[in-house]
């Protein structure tokens, strides 16, 4: 549907490279730190910047193709976009917002389309209000409802949930989630949070410093991560340098700090041996020391390094002879009762190393 | 209040208020350019608009009747094209104002332009519209209290303009005489109480004009 290829570069700024970026249907996720390029290639595919070179084209519309000196402005994209700080006009009235976009429509089918949006977000009794009187949660549905009343064929969003506050922050993430499984429109979302880009998005593309690290499902990126790189950015709480040692059935024997360890294989080139091992703290199990109800075939002894409280999580830094990184809820620490110093049974399947 | 005195008034009132149909146009689109824009010569043309603020306002005047005049490069081409005189007439007032008060106001004008985020330009260009929607609906709208009191601040300097007007105008009474120079001429005639009668009105005119635009000092921001 929207293919670009570009590069952009503001002086000072690192030159953000698009290769090849392909966007289909669903919600594709922009995702990396701030600083990525993200929001920059956003606004290039608004229309909002100007690419230095490259094509960016939609569908059958070229909408940027610098061989030519072509640019076609924002107003002739039919796209929907929403800043990170919504933007909304504020000397405008919530419906006036809304139906901004509307004005090629008759008078009655524009109020019609506002009137029904406004109920679809329910923001019905805000309709005759400023937006500065609006709270952050509010501001957000209004710049919702202005982009997508206008049926437009791509939808932008630029980090939608940076302005607001953490409990509503996730209460309205649930809801995004819903409202964007609703509409039929392709929908690029940007962000530097990974539990966003995981809640809300189907395919995902990782940035760093200008550059595309890699794409694909969002499912994909988080338990296959490309590289290490890749890795620590979606989360991955142990990335360590190993070495493949052994190969056989579909498993692998990965040495790190002395340490084998088992992996699957499948996605391990063939040939491979300075690798990198991930694991995710959440995949990791713990028992007693010495006791292991599990069939995991990789059990290590660890020594407790640190425990530190994570929202409801309790994470532990693990000492098995590398440093391994865990996450346990609170009740599971409550039964296990670890402290600094402990001694416990580390157990990871061969599924969950990742090897890269 | 004589006659005359009517007269005067109505005029000076008439003049400040056609020299700022002339200055709104020309100075909103000026002040925009000069707000959103960079292109080679800016500079040039600001000092061009700058400069009747800065230079003595009979060489303002001098250089009108210059270009104005019946020999003059424009004065002459107005005359064959349209068959009219400008200088010593109405017109040569109000061009005068004009071209006097047309510095504050671009000044100010631009000034709130530059205070207008472009992100909502940018906004409203996602949802379709065009240049000049976006600056009816986006930029003028947000920028209006900073274009009220440019107005404001050009019709005061039109109704208190004297050294160009008395250059290029003169001081034909019932034709081109304006308040200021009606009262240097009463003041250089000895007529104190006639001076004072046309300040009072001069006084009455400014209070009001702030009062009724709204754009007193505490009210601006």
């Amino acid at each position: 549907m929207l293919s670009a290829s570009f590069r952009k570069q503001f002086s000072g700024g690192p030159e953000i490279v698009v290769a090849d970026l392909r966007i289909g249907p669903g919600i594709t996720v922009l995702f990396g730190a701030s600083g990525s390029g993200k929001t920059t290639i956003l606004r290039c595919l608004a229309g909002l910047e100007r690419p230095d070179t490259g094509e960016i084209q939609f569908g059958d519309e070229v909408w940027f193709r610098s061989a030519e000196n072509y640019f076609r402005p924002p107003q002739q994209r039919k796209i929907g976009y929403v800043p990170q700080q919504y933007a909304l006009f504020p000397h405008l009235t919530v419906a006036e917002n809304i139906g901004y976009g509307l004005n090629g429509l008759a008078t009655a089918e524009r109020q019609a389309r506002v009137a029904e949006a406004l109920e679809w977000l329910g923001l019905a009794e805000m309709a005759v209000r400023r937006p500065l009187t609006l709270s952050g949660g509010e501001q957000q549905r209004v710049a919702l409802a202005r982009a997508v009343v206008r049926q437009p064929h791509l939808l932008l969003l630029d980090e939608p949930f940076s302005v607001l506050d953490t409990v509503v922050r996730l209460r309205l993430r649930g809801e995004l989630a819903i409202l964007l499984a609703r509409l039929k429109t392709p929908v690029i979302l940007v962000t530097h949070d990974r539990w966003e880009a995981a809640a809300l998005g189907q395919e995902m593309v990782v940035l760093e410093r200008g550059k595309i690290l890699q794409r694909g499902s969002v499912t994909e990126v988080f338990n296959l991560p490309a590289n290490p790189e890749v890795a620590r950015l979606v989360g991955t709480a142990t990335v360590l340098a190993g070495t493949v040692t052994e190969r056989a059935e579909g498993f692998a024997t990965v040495v790190v700090n002395g340490i084998p360890l088992t992996a699957s294989a499948d996605k391990l080139p063939v040939g491979a041996v300075a690798a990198h091992v991930c694991i995710r703290a959440e995949d990791v199990l713990l028992a007693p020391a010495g006791d292991a109800p599990s069939s995991a075939r990789n059990r290590l002894t660890a020594v407790v390094r640190a425990l530190t409280g994570e929202g409801p999580l309790v994470c532990l830094e693990l000492d098995c002879g590398f440093p391994l990184k865990a996450l346990l809820t609170r009740q599971a620490q409550a039964e296990l009762n670890l402290h600094p110093g402990d001694r416990v049974t580390a157990m990871l399947k061969a599924s969950q190393i990742h090897v890269i | 209040m004589s006659a005359a005195d009517w007269q005067i008034t109505g005029f000076s009132l008439q003049m400040a208020l056609a020299s700022l149909l002339l200055v709104v146009p020309a100075g909103l689109a000026l002040a925009w350019w000069l707000a959103r824009f960079h292109w080679r010569g800016k500079a040039l043309v600001e000092t061009f608009v700058t400069l009747p603020l800065v230079l003595p306002p009979v060489v303002t005047g001098l250089l009108l009747l210059q270009l104005f005049g019946r020999r003059g490069p424009v004065g002459s081409w107005l005359h064959t094209t349209f068959g009219f005189e400008v200088v010593f007439t109405w017109r040569a007032v109000a061009l005068a104002l004009a071209v006097m008060s047309l510095p504050l106001f671009v000044r100010t004008v631009r000034t709130a332009f530059e205070e207008v985020d472009v992100k909502y330009e940018q906004l409203a260009r996602t949802l379709g519209a065009g240049e000049w929607r976006v600056f009816f609906t986006i930029t003028l709208p947000l920028a209006r209290r900073g274009v009220l009191a440019g107005m404001l601040l050009a019709f005061a300097r039109a109704l208190g303009e004297f050294g160009a007007t008395i250059m290029v105008a003169g001081n034909i009474p019932g034709r081109t005489t304006t308040l200021p120079v009606a009262i240097y001429q009463a003041v250089e005639n000895g007529d104190d109480a006639h001076a004072w009668t046309l300040a009072g009105v001069a006084i009455l005119i400014a209070f009001l004009a702030v009062f009724l635009s709204g754009t007193g000092p505490g009210r601006l921001k």
